[in-house]
């Protein structure tokens, strides 16, 4: 390959354009711009002599061609002719180049599509929440129809398969909770109370909680990407066609699934909370397994396992339709495959630390 | 245009073997494809025409056998080295980058390997857009707003951006209608006619393998069982090509072609 070169003779009737080289894309730098500065200027007519040219393409012809056409007298004759006449078809006379918004304009208007935005998006979830309640009422009361063989699968792979992950997070919880609480609370003198501090907070609070993150994190993203590929590829589509809802074969059983699913891993959780709190108090403060769980029984009320039990199957809830929503919600392309899926997640962390606010000042008013 | 005799075929198959795991799906499979002609590839379902096209593009590595473009082998990290440049693909569905509009798409490979000033750039991508007969505003457009076929044209017009010699087209034709299947064809020959384009198209389309092929490699027992021009495969006695060009749909593809040849 040989660099694009050009030399302008004077003639009779105006000039000659020589041009040596490669004028291929590949090879082309600023000789282009250098030929049109030169013939900015220019009377009379334009003669191109291409006979010392290498390779020549649609990207060479039209630099040419825009530099010279004001002037050019004729095209050259053979193979380049035809490459210049196809390329002079193609060429746009003037690329009407898209007048830019000023920026405060755009400000405001991000702003404003934002807001609406969240409207849109707070009406979409009321309802998708209204089209599902009404979807799990009839699945309930025609249980024949529903899809069992998807909700014992989905109960396995967004539960069972959730089950280490939850054990492992809600024990190391537990320990920190306890190490914490046992530095702070012997400073007082009373670092017995590690037990009870241990007990009401993983009941109450964390295990819920971390379970609940998880289960955001794993099954909200799970879901929504999932159902969202099946829209992708139309099977969603398929599916109305074939006369399955979408609602009942999708949503319905990834819901109940995290219904059935959530409590049994929240529990878990708690014990490998408070098993974790209690192997740290054993390590640190000596306190044995028996005083341990007879304390356990004393002082933590049976009250606080029901609190975080009694949140379960509103997070599950949230959880499974976040996911659900957002998943249906995904366009042909894979840029809203993905904002959708982000949206789903951040949704549903969000709505499950709101929630549980919501939850601790009402308990609190009710002195439970 | 310099010396085109002393070069080798721009797309070279020899001995290519691929298989998945047991199953062998090509043995001792040779193709060339010769300058400036437009080489249909035809076969069966699962004789494994995406196979032999990945493997030439150097996506998939052969089990056996060499694969060169331009004399160069594909395969081989250091020899291929700048045959992307040359080379344009389109897939199926067009593959455009969803993230990107149109002409971002189309500019893309250009920005990649030329010094060319960007406004320059974005004029070329547009020109391309025209050239395969988009309106240039469908360069501000994202992919997922155009029709299959606008996807299709799209997806040409940025394996053409960097002007290649060599052009695959994989199906370029399947799903669209008649009249933009007919207007695919001519497009394709005026372009390998203007820019004197090397092309390789797998296709099931018989109308095109008529219009624009000048030579067809029919894939079968896992090699290419005949490169001919479509008249001498019409002869052929062996029995799938001579089901699939001499079937219902093959004679009346032909029947419409050589009508078209009698009006012009």
């Amino acid at each position: 390959m040989s660099a694009a070169a050009f030399n302008i003779r004077k003639c009779a009737t105006g000039r000659i354009l020589e041009l040596s080289g490669d004028w291929s894309s590949l090879t082309l730098g600023n000789e282009a711009l250098e030929l049109e500065r030169e013939l900015a200027g220019a009377e009379g007519k334009t003669e191109l002599d291409l006979s010392a040219v290498g390779r020549l393409d649609t990207a060479g012809a039209y630099l040419v061609l825009k530099a010279a056409r004001r002037t050019l007298s004729s095209l050259p004759p053979g193979e380049a002719g035809k490459l210049f006449a196809l390329v002079q078809a193609a060429a746009e006379e003037s690329a009407a180049p898209a007048s830019p918004t000023s920026l405060i304009l755009q400000f405001f208007g991000n702003i404003g599509r934002g807001l609406a935005r969240t409207g849109e998006a707070a009406l979409n979830s009321a309802n998708f929440a209204g089209r599902l309640y009404v979807e799990l009422v009839r699945a309930e009361l025609s249980p024949e129809k529903l899809r069992k063989i998807a909700l014992v699968h989905v109960m396995e792979s967004a539960g069972v398969d959730a089950l280490p992950i939850i054990i492992v997070m809600n024990f190391f919880i537990g320990a920190v909770v306890a190490l914490v609480g046992t530095n702070l609370l012997a400073s007082l003198g009373v670092a017995v109370f590690t037990v009870q501090l241990v007990g009401v907070a993983v009941f109450r609070e964390f295990a819920v909680l971390i379970t609940g993150i998880l289960l955001a994190g794993r099954s909200a993203s799970s879901f929504a990407a999932q159902i969202g590929s099946m829209k992708m590829n139309q099977e969603i589509d398929a599916m109305q066609v074939i006369g399955v809802d979408p609602y009942r074969a999708l949503v319905i059983p990834r819901v109940l699934a995290l219904l059935i699913m959530m409590p049994i891993l929240t529990f878990a959780g708690m014990a490998a909370g408070i098993i974790g709190g209690f192997l740290v108090s054993w390590a640190a403060l000596g306190i044995g397994p028996l005083f341990f769980f007879s304390r356990l029984q004393e002082t933590v009320s049976i009250n606080h396992f029901w609190v975080g039990m009694s949140k379960v199957p509103v997070l599950a809830m949230l959880i499974a339709m976040a996911g659900c929503q957002h998943g249906l919600a995904v366009e042909g392309d894979v840029e809203s495959l993905g904002a959708e899926v982000t949206a789903a997640v951040v949704q549903s962390i969000f709505l499950i630390i709101v929630v549980d606010a919501l939850f601790a000042i009402i308990y609190m008013e009710l002195n439970i | 245009m310099t010396g085109a005799d002393a070069e080798p075929a721009p797309i070279r198959v020899a001995g290519l073997r691929s298989a998945f795991g047991e199953h062998l799906v090509h043995d001792g499979l040779d193709l060339e494809v010769r300058k400036g002609e437009i080489l249909g590839l035809v076969g069966g379902s699962g004789t494994g025409k995406s196979v032999l096209l990945n493997t030439i593009l150097g996506l998939k590595r052969p089990d056996g056998g060499k694969v060169e473009i331009f004399g160069r082998d594909v395969h081989d990290p250091d020899a291929s080295a700048g045959i992307e440049r040359r080379a344009g693909v389109m897939f199926q569905g067009g593959a455009l980058f969803s993230a990107l509009t149109v002409g971002q798409n189309v500019e893309a490979p250009i920005h990649e390997h030329t010094a060319l000033p960007n406004d320059v750039v974005r004029e070329l991508a547009r020109l391309k857009i025209r050239l395969v007969g988009l309106d240039a505003r469908v360069a501000d457009q994202m992919p997922a707003s155009l029709s299959g076929g606008m996807r299709k044209r799209a997806g040409i017009a940025r394996a053409i951006a960097l002007d290649p010699e060599v052009l695959f087209l994989d199906e370029p034709t399947a799903g669209l209608d008649p009249m933009s299947a007919a207007d695919f064809d001519q497009l394709i020959r005026s372009l390998c006619d203007s820019l004197g384009l090397t092309v390789l198209i797998v296709t099931h389309d018989l109308d095109t393998l008529h219009a624009i092929t000048d030579r067809i490699a029919v894939l079968a027992e896992k090699r290419v069982i005949a490169t001919a021009p479509i008249a001498e495969l019409q002869h052929s006695e062996h029995a799938w090509i001579k089901a699939y060009f001499n079937g219902p749909r093959g004679r009346a593809a032909e029947a419409s072609y050589s009508d078209e040849r009698r009006t012009h």
